[in-house]
């Protein structure tokens, strides 16, 4: 980092607002897909009226969410009751910082790194605070004071730190092969082509059972079908968010949303060359395609997700918990185990 | 006064703060979130110093993991406010002079070591590989037996932790 300190900062700030102005947009139009994909799954429209395509829709919702009644139950613990759906968001927006998006672009002769920061951890920081995210829901079920609340809530907390596990040790594979926890270093190394054509991708590279495995653990990290007991609306009311109205339900929401694209931004690093692909033409387009591709795949990865949602049933609790614990964890000490032996061999 | 020291003094602040909460609040929940709160502010000083992944482990691990166990079983047994008592002999007998001894000695060691100089940042092994390098080079014999330590503790929960009756039917 050799910029001036007047420069650092102020770059700082303009990527700071650039990536939450982003990310926030993104929130909102990845619920605009995932309505209108699961809409074309099940054979009808999604939202057609408001703009074309409805793609105003998000902000219609946006709207009716801040002008609708903000209800506080009588019952509930009034701090955390408040500080609940704070947690959940602040978590889940803070995890971004850490995430790069392109390589370096020069401006007025200083190389400025398309991430709001690079620190050597960048990895483990993540994961520190995704596993800090839980507070979110756990508090939000237990402060409601209501019993399914707070059955939402403590399957949340117990599926999120067992997939955690999981989640976590199918990521040491790539990190034994990289030999470092920089987010950019790990991308760095996915440059170039096995036999000329086959991107030399972490997925491509021995991590492909790394990479289900983290797959899956993700759609439970993140509370999504079929892993959403937390919410499974058949048992539960609507689980740790019942007692929620208006802005703090959609906060909630859009936390949820968050770590959907921070999984997937994530993915897309550690498996899929972040922002490696072809790159061809002038040099402005040389220098925007990375950025394109690396959104290429992060949209792929939110794809994926809906597509998932629109095809499989929910699980039983007991089943989900057997196979965190008795198939997926297995699984990801033999990748390891594995991963290791193949580095050192 | 530089960056380093304010901040220094911002974590620590939070981490008394957040211990003396700790044992201020009636309702366990307030008491596990402080404790959260001091092992974040914690994780901050570690920062500091330099020890970039001590600082993240003790985040993933200790405001993470095993808090999140603690909130999840004050949770699970849904516990109330605690009730106050007019105080037990005992506590007065030997926690007043204990106190005293604690004071006395935290004093004492730091009058003793006063002169030495303090650690600049970065003197202290921070990146992963030198951390690694130490438990599973230098300090390799410690580590395994720590771990050897907590797997018996593990198997002494789940052996407290098992019904009897499954047990039972198991030897039918």
């Amino acid at each position: 980092m050799n910029l001036p300190i007047p420069i650092f900062i102020a770059a700082s700030v303009i990527k700071s607002v650039i990536v939450l102005f982003v990310l926030l947009t993104a929130i909102a139009y990845s619920v605009w897909l995932e309505r209108k994909v699961v809409g074309r799954i099940q054979n009808r429209w999604g939202p057609s009226r408001v703009g074309p395509f409805g793609l105003l829709q998000p902000l219609a919702d946006g709207l009716k969410f801040i002008f609708k009644e903000d209800l506080t139950p009588p019952h509930v613990y009034r701090p955390l009751f408040l500080a609940a759906p704070m947690i959940a968001m602040i978590f889940a927006l803070t995890s971004i910082s850490v995430i790069p998006f392109g390589n370096s672009i020069t401006v007025g002769g200083y190389s400025i790194p398309l991430q709001i920061t690079d620190v050597n951890i960048g990895l483990l920081l993540i994961l520190g605070i995704t596993s800090m995210g839980v507070y979110g829901v756990a508090l939000a079920g237990w402060s409601s004071n209501n019993k399914y609340s707070l059955l939402g809530g403590l399957r949340a907390s117990a599926q999120m730190v067992s997939y955690e596990i999981a989640l976590g040790l199918s990521l040491v594979g790539v990190l034994i092969q990289s030999g470092s926890f920089s987010l950019r270093t790990i991308v760095d190394q996915q440059g170039g082509h096995f036999a000329g054509f086959i991107p030399r991708w972490n997925f491509f590279h021995g991590q492909f059972i790394g990479f289900f495995v983290y797959l899956i653990a993700a759609f439970a990290e993140t509370n999504r079908i079929p892993f959403d007991l937390p919410e499974a609306e058949g048992e539960l009311g609507a689980g740790y968010h019942t007692e929620y109205s208006a802005m703090k339900f959609a906060a909630f929401f859009m936390a949820e949303y968050a770590n959907m694209i921070t999984v997937g931004c994530l993915a897309t690093l550690l498996f899929f060359g972040g922002w490696h692909g072809p790159l061809f033409g002038p040099p402005l387009m040389q220098a925007l395609l990375p950025v394109f591709w690396f959104t290429v795949k992060v949209v792929c990865f939110i794809f994926l997700y809906i597509w998932v949602r629109g095809t499989l049933p929910r699980l039983r609790y007991d089943q989900l918990m057997s196979f965190g614990w008795k198939f997926l964890l297995p699984l990801a000490i033999a990748n390891l185990v594995a991963t290791a032996i193949a580095v050192v061999w | 006064m530089s960056l380093h020291l304010i901040l220094f003094l911002l974590f620590g602040a939070i981490c008394v703060a957040g211990a003396v909460n700790l044992l201020v609040q009636r309702h366990p929940i307030n008491s596990a979130l402080s404790l959260i709160a001091v092992m974040a502010a914690l994780a901050g000083e570690y920062l500091l110093l330099g020890a970039e992944f001590v600082a993240a482990i003790q985040v993933i691990v200790y405001a993470g993991a095993i808090m999140v166990l603690f909130v999840f079983v004050i949770m699970l047994l849904n516990a109330g406010e605690e009730e106050e008592t007019k105080g037990s002999r005992v506590a007065i007998l030997f926690g007043v002079p204990g106190v005293l001894t604690g004071a006395v000695l935290t004093g004492w060691v730091v009058l003793r070591h006063s002169g030495t100089e303090p650690v600049p940042i970065g003197a202290l092994p921070g990146p992963p590989t030198e951390i690694a390098h130490l438990l599973f080079h230098d300090f390799l014999l410690p580590f395994e037996v720590t771990s050897v330590l907590v797997l018996i503790a593990i198997m002494g929960a789940v052996v407290l932790a098992t019904k009897p009756e499954a047990t039972e039917r198991k030897a039918r």
